[in-house]
């Protein structure tokens, strides 16, 4: 598969995903990005240094760890965890912005600016901006810096300015609108790190690339580990950064099941989630990209819902719809309920607090691990810690902090 | 552009009519069905008296990126009341009831259109009496197959310009563009607040050299002053942000309001004469 697998084509296509659908101040901007993106990852100089901050700056690789107690639990495969949790900031976003502060860098801008849902982007995006003394704006939907107050002090202890974001839905989307009418504004002087492998070309494909790095260390653990590759590979799916990460190395290997996990909320059959391609949703354009969208039918874009700020989000990186029409992977949802008891499971059973949005991918993980035998094994991205999501869960338990 | 039987758009014959008496055109916008939907073809009248050429009509999206704050609560206030595309193509057929002149430009964002699916909405906007499209977030690498669409039906595509394009990219937009084209003034979302006349020129001598179709600016046009400056050296003005912020201002003396800025806008422009 690695020989036909070549996606996106010159302009950003996956399939009929992807494109670039921007107002035309941006065009400019993002022909510029796609040049020097390309020189970059043709450079050697380049790659050195993003490699060797992954190593001394984010702590990679991050292990690959058997949560033995956890698979013994529940009954079947064998689960273990890429552990992107133990990066620097928490989270695998940390690998996405060290690759675009050093392209911001080399193109002179000295302003970025980033979206950001549970807060770990604009984290991640603070911290690269400080250690490269860079000026930081994140945009933040009003009603996740309710819901992620740790992260937005961590932020602002970084430097960073964060701007509530009070129009539309108040999330996620919202905040990437108004990161977009920045940029468009401050055009010359901005460079915009995008947190997810969407948006306009070339954005779905460079994240793509700084993401792989986590696909690429876990191929070479579960040789040296188990001897072999996994039988599946899971990861939770918003825009979908994380997943395409750990999938994209896997893609061209046989009989390695792709499974993305995304939010069901209170469950697909509601209405009220965040699961634009479990719950085929036709597709739409937003965000400079077309992907599966949740939209009504006049396609004006819904609201969603998760208990999970970092995948309440209606659409969905380009090339998981591309993966999911071909086939290669699978996507399913795991609803708000799910995603917390497998929370207080790996608290409970590996002193490892997760996201919320990776406890969306154990969730599933368990349910799918029953219906394997003990010799199989199962990978889940552990995409972040869970340490901001604790007055989420106190909150839901009752109890004040 | 030229529609099948050889007769003129109304785009076409609206600039050459104000060619041939040396006047520029002026173009308001109002977002359809802001602050609700049975005030829109009245309001569409009332800009007519007050002396538009052309309407460009916006259709409320739950994503305007590239709108400042006023165009946004428009949209807000119009999907408030559950106003679709579909209505906003019932407001035009509304409108053309009594108007056959003034040309309607359909404003927005590409999902509403997408969603319909490119042929039933062409033949939807043209029986209804609309005249152009104008997508803001479709550039012409993606508009290829879809603007062929259009024209099919007699639609005339509008472009975006920026002060970012480059001259590479002109040509492009020279073979899908029809009727006229938009330049945006200023690098940023509407209702920005400055304007560079001088740089706005310049940019328009370039884009001259290589499209052949009237060039409308807007982004930044609040009043009589601006208005007069941009059309001694554009082919037509846009407004859009000041109108809405009238409709803000609530319905009392709504219709008269907006007939009277605008009839200020036009007599400054009318001095502008080329």
């Amino acid at each position: 598969m690695n020989d036909i697998y070549n996606q996106p084509d010159a302009r950003g296509h996956f399939g009929q995903f992807g494109g670039i659908f921007v107002a035309e101040t941006l065009m400019a901007a993002l022909e510029e990005l796609r040049v020097e993106y390309d020189k970059a990852r043709n450079d050697p100089a380049f790659m050195a240094e993003y490699y060797s901050d992954l190593k001394h700056y984010v702590g990679r690789p991050s292990p690959l760890y058997h949560a033995k107690r956890l698979s013994e639990e529940v009954g079947g495969a064998q689960i273990y965890l890429k552990r992107e949790d133990l990066n620097h900031t928490g989270a695998h976003k940390v690998n996405n912005t060290i690759g675009q502060a050093l392209l911001a860098r080399r193109m002179g801008k000295k302003r970025v600016i980033a979206e950001t849902g549970a807060g770990q982007h604009g984290v991640a995006s603070a911290t690269v901006a400080a250690r490269f003394g860079l000026e930081c704006v994140v945009y933040m939907g009003a009603e996740d810096v309710k819901r992620q107050s740790p992260n937005v002090y961590r932020m602002k202890l970084l430097g960073a300015t964060v701007v509530p974001v009070e129009s539309g839905t108040k999330t996620l989307k919202d905040a990437m609108n108004e990161a977009m009418r920045d940029w468009v504004t401050n055009v010359d002087t901005t460079y915009y790190i995008i947190g997810t492998a969407a948006g306009p070309h070339p954005y779905p494909m460079l994240v793509r690339d700084f993401q792989c790095i986590i696909g690429e260390e876990c191929k070479l653990q579960a040789q040296e580990q188990i001897g072999r590759q996994p039988d599946a590979v899971l990861a939770c799916v918003g825009g979908g950064s994380n997943a395409i990460g750990i999938f994209h190395p896997y893609i061209g290997v046989p009989g390695v099941r792709l499974i993305g996990v995304e939010a069901g909320g209170f469950g697909v059959e509601t209405g009220k989630h965040a699961a634009p391609l479990t719950s085929a949703a036709k597709p739409g354009v937003l965000h400079g990209q077309r992907s599966n969208l949740m939209q009504d039918e006049n396609g004006q874009v819904i609201e969603t819902h998760s208990i999970s700020a970092g995948l309440d989000y209606p659409g969905v990186g380009p090339e998981h719809c591309y993966l999911n029409e071909i086939g290669r992977a699978e996507y399913v949802a795991a609803n708000d309920d799910e995603a917390l008891l497998a929370f207080h499971d790996l608290c409970r059973l590996e002193g490892i607090i997760p996201a919320l949005e990776s406890s969306h991918a154990l969730a599933y993980a368990k349910k799918l691990a029953k219906t394997m035998r003990p010799d199989q094994v199962i990978v889940v991205n552990l995409s972040g810690r869970g340490d901001k999501d604790i007055p989420t869960i106190a909150k839901l338990d009752g109890i004040e902090l | 552009m030229l529609i099948s039987d050889g007769t003129m758009s109304r785009i076409q014959t609206t600039f050459s009519r104000l060619q041939a008496a040396g006047r520029k055109a002026l173009i308001p916008y109002v977002t359809a069905g802001d602050p609700r939907p049975g005030i829109t073809v009245e309001l569409m009248h009332a800009l007519v008296k007050g002396g538009a050429d052309i309407i460009e009509l916006g259709v409320p999206f739950s994503d305007p990126m590239a709108d400042g704050p006023v165009i946004q609560l428009a949209a807000e206030r119009a999907l408030a009341h559950g106003v679709s595309l579909r209505n906003v193509l019932e407001m035009v057929a509304e409108f053309r009831q009594t108007n056959t002149e003034t040309p309607v430009v359909l404003m927005g964002y590409a999902n509403p259109i997408e969603a319909m699916g490119y042929p039933v909405f062409s033949a939807a906007a043209v029986a209804a009496g609309v005249d152009g499209v104008l997508t803001v977030d479709l550039p012409p690498e993606e508009a290829r197959e879809r603007v062929a669409v259009l024209k099919a039906h007699g639609l005339d595509p509008v472009f975006l310009l920026a002060p970012t394009t480059p001259v590479s990219r002109l040509a492009a937009v020279a073979e899908l563009a029809s009727g006229y084209v938009y330049y945006v003034s200023l690098k940023g979302v509407t209702g920005a607040a400055t304007l560079d006349v001088d740089s706005v020129a310049t940019k328009l001598a370039e884009l001259r050299q290589h499209i052949n179709l009237p060039i409308g600016v807007g982004f930044g046009i609040r009043d009589a002053q601006s208005a007069q400056a941009i059309a001694s050296v554009a082919d037509a003005i846009i407004i859009g942000s000041r109108i809405v912020q009238e409709v803000e201002a609530g319905e009392a003396g709504l219709t008269e309001r907006v007939s009277a800025f605008l009839s200020g806008i036009r007599a400054a422009i009318d001095m502008a004469r080329a």
